[in-house]
């Protein structure tokens, strides 16, 4: 499992890889010509005042020289990235919508593998392209997972797609790069690359309504009868709420609230006593709950494997 | 003279201090004595808690609270029967400036509550007592008397309907 920073230089798949390798000779060749720059400057400074000022061949060769490298770039770009939008046969499609401020992730039936709906967590297939449908469900977000592939808008009523190809496995960090309100930057998402058998599995798993123990656990009649599910689903519970994340398999994921605690059973408890302190402003409102709802809710939300 | 003019540029510049308050997160005690409506036995008409005159009646006046307010009413699926405000075969119009139960905020909160008879579902378990005043709030504006001076936020689609802060509610002609 490779764990990289989020970072464009460490790429983690073809697309980014393809980015990558237009960038370090984009680099190279705007430095030469900025250091060429400061060299001149500093030549024209140096040289004695009084001599005759008049364009001279230097001129011309720059001003041509600065036509080719323009026309060189725009060519290696437009060659650089038009297999970007290469489709392939038949890619894995997953439909994520950005709200303020988390991640609506969504995978439609595929085969005999039925649909299911998380929330700021992407688990793609090692070497499989993916076609990612981008939709806003209030105001324009961004999706930029910088490993894998360039930024691209969500933006409410008009709905983008991203294509990438995940070359490595290994856990990558996307975030919103679109200002969108208040927590903008508490706005993260994982993206985790398995190899196809585990991601098969884990299809599997997501798919299944929630976990045996949990459902018998006394935290879901607080669940489904206090303001919880009125925003919230767990399926095989009463909750059928869809403004909020999908909480089926919540203890399955690696972090709460976008990405902004880890999944413990401590930071559970903390995120539904006071969310407004925790992340203020976003739209999951204080609960009053008494503390043995609490206590009962955080087993109950401890068990949704 | 110079003295005067950063005078004069510092007044509108200070003024710009005194931004509207979003009140994200009101404290617990606060938001659980906002339940404490009193209202008359026959369930029109009554007083809202003085807690909510302590806080300077935010609901009608604050353009944070009435935008929460209008997202409440687009999530928990008030326009099902009351569509945009102009009401459906299923549930009045909230635009018209016709009250059943009265145009009181706190007849309004209750309404949203408790329900009320003829299909309007209790909202008590759904929303916290602060998001009920909100949506209370934004639900009274529709249908107000009168402009107001703060207004939630646009819609993304076309209007289908005046603003909720412009043109006052139509007097509907009263029933024969």
């Amino acid at each position: 499992m490779k764990e990289a920073a989020q970072s464009a230089l460490a790429p983690g798949g073809a697309e980014a890889a393809t980015l990558l390798a237009l960038f370090w000779p984009v680099v190279a060749l705007l430095g030469a010509i900025w250091l060429a720059v400061l060299l001149v400057a500093a030549l024209g400074l140096w040289r004695r005042p009084g001599q005759p000022r008049r364009p001279g061949w230097p001129v011309g060769v720059a001003t041509a020289g600065t036509v080719l490298v323009i026309i060189g770039l725009t060519f290696a770009s437009y060659l650089a990235t038009r297999p970007l939008s290469a489709a392939a046969e038949a890619p894995l499609v997953v439909q994520i919508q950005g709200r303020q401020w988390w991640w609506q992730v969504a995978y439609p039936a595929e085969g005999d593998a039925p649909g299911f709906t998380t929330a700021n967590e992407l688990r793609l297939p090692l070497g499989r392209q993916v076609r990612l449908e981008l939709a806003a469900g209030d105001v324009i977000h961004s999706f930029w997972v910088p490993n894998l592939a360039g930024k691209q808008d969500l933006i409410p009523g008009r709905d983008n797609a991203l294509l990438l190809t995940p070359r490595e496995a290994g856990i990558y960090r996307a975030q919103c790069a679109e200002f969108c309100g208040l927590q903008h930057a508490r706005m993260a998402l994982l993206v985790m690359v398995q190899p196809a058998e585990e991601f098969a599995r884990w299809r599997a798993a997501q798919a299944a309504p929630a976990a045996e123990p949990a459902l018998a656990a006394e935290g879901r009649r607080v669940f489904e009868a206090r303001q919880c599910s009125a925003c919230h689903t767990v399926r095989g519970s009463t909750a059928k709420g869809s403004t909020g994340p999908d909480l089926t398999h919540l203890a399955s994921r690696g972090s709460i609230g976008a990405g902004l605690l880890p999944m413990t059973r401590g930071a559970l408890a903390a995120w539904v006593a006071d969310p407004q302190t925790l992340k203020p402003g976003n739209n999951m409102p204080l609960v009053p709950l008494s503390s043995d709802e609490l206590q009962a809710l955080t087993d109950f939300m401890a068990l949704l494997q | 003279m110079r003295r005067m003019l950063l005078l004069a540029l510092a007044v509108p510049l200070l003024q710009g201090c005194k931004r509207e308050t979003r009140d994200l997160r009101p404290d617990p005690p606060v938001a659980a004595a906002l339940d404490g409506v009193a209202i008359l036995p026959i369930g029109i008409g009554g007083r809202p808690p003085e807690v909510y005159f302590a806080l300077g009646k935010p609901y009608r006046t604050n353009a944070y609270q009435l935008s929460e307010g209008k997202r409440l009413y687009a999530w928990f699926g008030c326009p099902q029967c009351h569509g945009q405000g102009e009401g459906t075969a299923r549930g009045p119009a909230l635009l018209d400036g016709w009250w059943n139960y009265g145009p009181g905020l706190e007849t309004i909160y209750l309404s949203v509550r408790d329900g009320r008879p003829g299909g309007m579902p209790a909202f008590r378990s759904r929303l916290t007592n602060d998001q009920l005043w909100q949506l209370a709030g934004y639900v009274q504006q529709l249908g107000a008397y009168s402009g107001g001076a703060a207004a939630p936020s646009r819609d993304d689609a076309p209007p289908t309907r005046p603003a909720e802060n412009r043109a006052p509610a139509r007097f509907a002609p009263l029933e024969p």
